[in-house]
């Protein structure tokens, strides 16, 4: 078997089984690119919130067109048509009547349930005042609402109740249903049974709705129906719409106008497809290390693909052009160890991001790393072997001229680029408080349409945005429900003192076992309480005679079987119950969601009182806003450490190799003031800078160092061969192209990437031509 | 001669109602001319579970045309307001808004009252037919709901008053209990 024949039976074998891997790999394009690779306990809560928590399962629907009247019937067929399917766990709009089975509920365990019930409360003295405060009650326009419920609630057990869950605004109404605040259009707010996390399932709700939208539209003939759906649901699959349509079309271009390059260079069908050959291999490698390694390959990682395409094929442009005069033996031993040193820098740069807890960023790193290192691989190894010394590439010496002519140009404006470095140096320092995004929204591929609209559609229907929650983990959940218990008094002091507006709990509706015996111990003995009604109502407009139904309801209540997570079953409060209650692995974590006071304070809760009055309970305080700023932060801080050794890395590398420190000095510094001037560019365009940028910086450094090492190798009088400087050209443009091509993106990951590499990969070329040699003649 | 006279009184009989008659219209007028004030009120409960009224006082303030608040002093202190469509109810420590635009029957029940107050006859003939006796110095107006949604809570409303000011308010409700409400100005703007 001859040498090319073995090189290439090995090559196939193991692109055959890349593929195998890749074609069972498992591809996501949801918020875990995002999450924290190894949360804390807070962080835990908002990833476990973000994937599963009720909030994302949350669907805010508004139907638009025709007048009220057809909005509103549009809005109750939709709900009759999805509340039947298993596909929704709640479809809520306001109708009369969809809340009678949590009233029912509600009234029916009123004694178990109600946070009043205690043994004072049925004393002669405790009846009498609760009494007399549903009389006075009467007196109140609520009164025509109590009235009916007096003979067999006097204590006002439903109105505790009642009074508890209001939780402020309701949305407004129209003809019957729940309409937007200028009653434009109906609301609907839908809980998929699909986690959040389940974009496949989200994108099958959503189509779900819209379905059977238009089919009711039509059958009721409202022609110009519209319907707008918002929420983290469709937020996810519209992210992975962007991001599928954005990695093909991306690829497409960059590949395209590589193979244009390539062609004009090569003329050659053979060597085009030679040449290729590296970066399909460099990309299904860099697949297969991410799904080997990771388990699940992000969209963004795969979208970051078109870049490493014109990384890629630098390798085997240098090989084809220059060795095409000296042969492959010649080529390897003149060229190839300042290729390994330039591929060996740009894998520094890439492995400084394997340690980062932004498992988005850990996937760019690997993926770019495998990439790169298995491109130069295969062209070191596999393509001399396959093109044997067969390859006669088109003479390019024309290019040499102006070439040349460029160098000499930008050798004469060393000066002027010195001065607008420091020009830009000082841009830089006298904005540096302007020039990056505060938060983790810089990230997401939410458009600010979208974001718009979902926040038009929340405050239309006073959906949760849940900033601020209580969190307790216990063994079991009796023990989960009794620490909510204990943590819902804290809470009642800090909502009767006005610092809260209110909070959720679970065991509102399903209070703790030991809750429920308290409370049922709490009701007296039939005989004891007439007596004491008898008492306790002789001075009362409500005569004791009059109660026969109180007695029979108490009666009653002592002997009801207590309330089960399965008694709430058929009512809304059993999805309150099981977002706000969750099972894991080995745990119970209970949620209690907190609302800001109303009024002109506006929405922000004072934390330090809360963190007071649950300090040594067990229970964790958590601002999910400042959280996700937090973890935004750490990721900053981190990708600003990590891009820091990435580049000690680099310059190590770079000085065991060079051993000259005025060499080193000579390939840095162009590589610097291309970062600096990229930078200041990005600034200046208008663009707030964020982590995605930062990386790019360590980029430009990693991949423009090949550039500069040429320009090194020639020495001190710093002429290049012909051959050489038409590849470096070549390269040079290809990579340009590739990661240029990113900053065509709208997802913000690869467009920041995008607008920084490719820039500044032209820049380093060019100031590494700036800098090069001592004298020319 | 006779069917002259005839002629006549006929034409008398035609033009009275016209002139020196006291009808809704005018009612209206006199009551949209009240821009507001201060009155105090006291409201009688008769509800059949109770042996005795439930008894309350307070203060009423009225500004033209749609808002309006309840002070009730005894037996809980409670403020009621009534601002546009929006109905809060503060008591104790809980306080509800509710929207009245989204329950039309209590804004009907709403604008029994306000649309007494400000003289607005089209707010009024939405829900109730309207029936007027008496003179301009003692008037007693009658509203009875013309929607069943509103009858089942309400059967008839009687607002009494003189010139432009109501002196009392009374509702029947359809379970035979109902409540007097007695208004005396301390206040005209």
């Amino acid at each position: 078997m001859s040498a090319a024949a073995r090189a290439f039976l090995i090559w196939l074998l193991a692109m055959l089984a890349g593929a195998a891997v890749v074609w069972n790999s498992h591809f996501s394009a949801d918020m875990s690119f995002f999450l924290p690779g190894r949360p804390s306990a807070t962080q835990q809560v908002l990833v476990d919130q973000l994937k599963e928590g009720a909030v994302t399962r949350l669907l805010m629907v508004a139907i638009e067109g025709g007048n009220a009247t057809q909005r509103a019937a549009a809005s109750r067929q939709l709900h009759g048509r999805l509340e039947k399917m298993p596909e929704f766990v709640s479809v809520q709009n306001g109708q009369a009547g969809s809340l009678d089975a949590d009233r029912d509920f509600l009234f029916r365990h009123r004694y178990l349930l109600s946070p009043a019930v205690k043994p004072e409360r049925f004393t002669v003295e405790g009846l009498r005042e609760s009494i007399a405060n549903s009389v006075d009650l009467l007196a109140s326009p609520a009164g025509m609402v109590i009235k009916p419920l007096l003979p067999r609630d006097p204590t006002g057990e439903m109105m505790e109740l009642l009074t508890a869950l209001n939780a402020g605004a309701q949305p407004n109404i129209r003809e019957g249903v729940w309409a937007s605040r200028d009653g434009a259009r109906a609301m609907l707010l839908i809980q998929s049974a699909a986690l959040g996390s389940d974009t496949d399932a989200q994108e099958n709700t959503i189509a779900t709705i819209r379905g059977q939208f238009a089919d009711s539209a039509r059958e009721a003939g409202f022609s110009d129906a519209r319907i707008v759906i918002s929420g983290p649901g469709v937020f996810a699959v519209k992210s992975r719409e962007t991001i599928k349509s954005e990695v093909s079309k991306l690829s497409a271009i960059s590949t395209l106008a590589i193979i244009a390059v390539l062609f004009f260079v090569y003329r050659s069908g053979r060597l085009l497809t030679l040449g290729l050959l590296p970066v399909v291999s460099g990309a299904l490698a860099g697949i297969v290390a991410v799904s080997l390694i990771y388990g699940t390959v992000f969209g963004i990682t795969v979208g970051f693909g078109a870049a490493l395409i014109g990384e890629a094929v630098d390798y085997s442009i240098y090989y084809f052009v220059q060795s095409g005069r000296m042969g492959a033996a010649e080529w390897r031993v003149r060229f190839w160890p300042t290729i390994r040193l330039g591929v060996l820098t740009s894998v520094c740069g890439f492995a400084a991001l394997l340690f980062s807890g932004f498992p988005g960023l850990a996937q760019l790193g690997l993926y770019s790393l495998s990439g790169v290192l298995v491109a130069a691989l295969v062209t070191r190894f596999i393509l001399p072997a396959l093109a044997s010394n067969d390859h006669p590439v088109r003479d390019l010496s024309h290019l040499t001229p102006p070439i040349r002519q460029g160098i000499r140009t930008m050798q004469k404006l060393r000066w002027p680029v010195i001065l607008l470095t420091l020009a830009a140096t000082a841009v830089l320092v006298i904005n540096r408080d302007q020039l990056w995004h505060p938060n983790l929204s810089a990230l997401s591929t939410v458009s600010a349409a979208d974001a718009a609209t979902d926040m038009d559609l929340r405050a239309d229907i006073g959906a949760p945005d849940s900033r601020y929650m209580v969190v307790i983990t216990a063994p079991d959940r009796e023990a989960a429900l009794q620490a909510a218990e204990r943590a819902g008094q804290q809470l009642d002091e800090l909502v009767a003192r006005g610092v809260l507006g209110g909070y959720d709990s679970p065991a509102r509706f399903l209070p703790s076992q030991a809750m429920q015996a308290a409370r049922r111990a709490s009701l007296p003995a039939s005989h004891e309480l007439v007596a004491r009604l008898q008492m306790a109502q002789v001075d009362s407009p409500l005569a004791a005679s009059k109660l026969g139904p109180f007695l029979d309801e108490v009666d009653k209540a002592k002997e009801q079987a207590g309330i089960t997570r399965q008694s709430l079953n058929g009512t809304s409060l059993a999805l309150a119950v099981d977002s706000l209650l969750m099972q894991r692995p080995d745990s119970w974590s209970v949620l209690l969601p907190l609302r800001p006071p109303a009024g002109d304070k506006g929405v922000d809760i004072d934390i330090a009182p809360v963190r007071t009055a649950l300090a040594g309970s067990g229970a964790l305080f958590i601002d999910m806003k400042s959280e996700f700023d937090r973890l935004y932060n750490d990721y900053l801080d981190e990708a600003t450490l990590l891009s820091l050794a990435g580049f000690v890395a680099i310059v190590g590398l770079l000085a065991v190799t060079l051993r000259s420190a005025r060499r080193l000095g000579a390939v840095l510094l162009p590589l610097l003031l291309a970062v600096i001037l990229v930078i200041t560019g990005v600034h200046l365009s208008g663009e707030q800078l964020h982590l995605m940028h930062l990386i790019g910086m360590l980029l430009i450094v990693a991949v423009g160092s090949n550039y500069a090492l040429f320009f090194d190798s020639a020495g001190n009088d710093g002429r290049l061969d012909p051959p050489t400087l038409a590849s470096m050209a070549v390269a040079n443009l290809t990579t340009a192209i590739g990661f240029g091509t990113l900053a065509l993106s709208s997802v913000p990951v690869l467009h920041a990437i995008g607008v920084t590499v490719g820039p500044g990969a032209v820049l380093a070329l060019m100031l590494a031509a700036c800098f090069s040699g001592r004298s020319h003649e | 001669m006779i069917k002259r006279l005839l002629g006549c009184l006929l034409l008398l009989a035609l033009t009275l109602p016209a002139s020196a008659a006291f009808d809704v219209g005018q009612l209206m007028t006199d009551l949209a001319k009240n821009k507001g004030g201060k009155a105090k009120f006291t409201e009688k409960k008769f509800i059949s579970l109770l042996d005795k009224p439930v008894v309350s006082s307070g203060e009423m303030r009225y500004t033209a045309p749609d808002r309006l608040e309840k002070r009730t002093l005894v037996p809980k202190v409670e403020t009621l307001l009534l601002d546009k469509d929006m109905l809060s109810i503060e008591r104790e420590k809980q306080k509800l808004s509710i929207n009245l635009a989204n329950q039309p029957e209590a804004l009907a029940f709403v604008d029994s009252i306000r649309g007494t107050l400000s003289g607005n006859r089209a707010a009024l003939e939405k829900n109730y037919a309207l029936h007027l006796s008496g003179n301009s110095d003692k008037w007693v107006l009658t509203l009875l709901p013309s929607e069943q949604k509103i009858a089942a809570l309400v059967v008839r409303i009687t607002v009494s008053g003189s010139r432009g000011l109501i002196r009392s308010i009374e509702y029947l409700q359809a379970d035979g209990d109902r409540s007097l409400l007695t208004m005396e100005p301390v206040e005209l703007k």
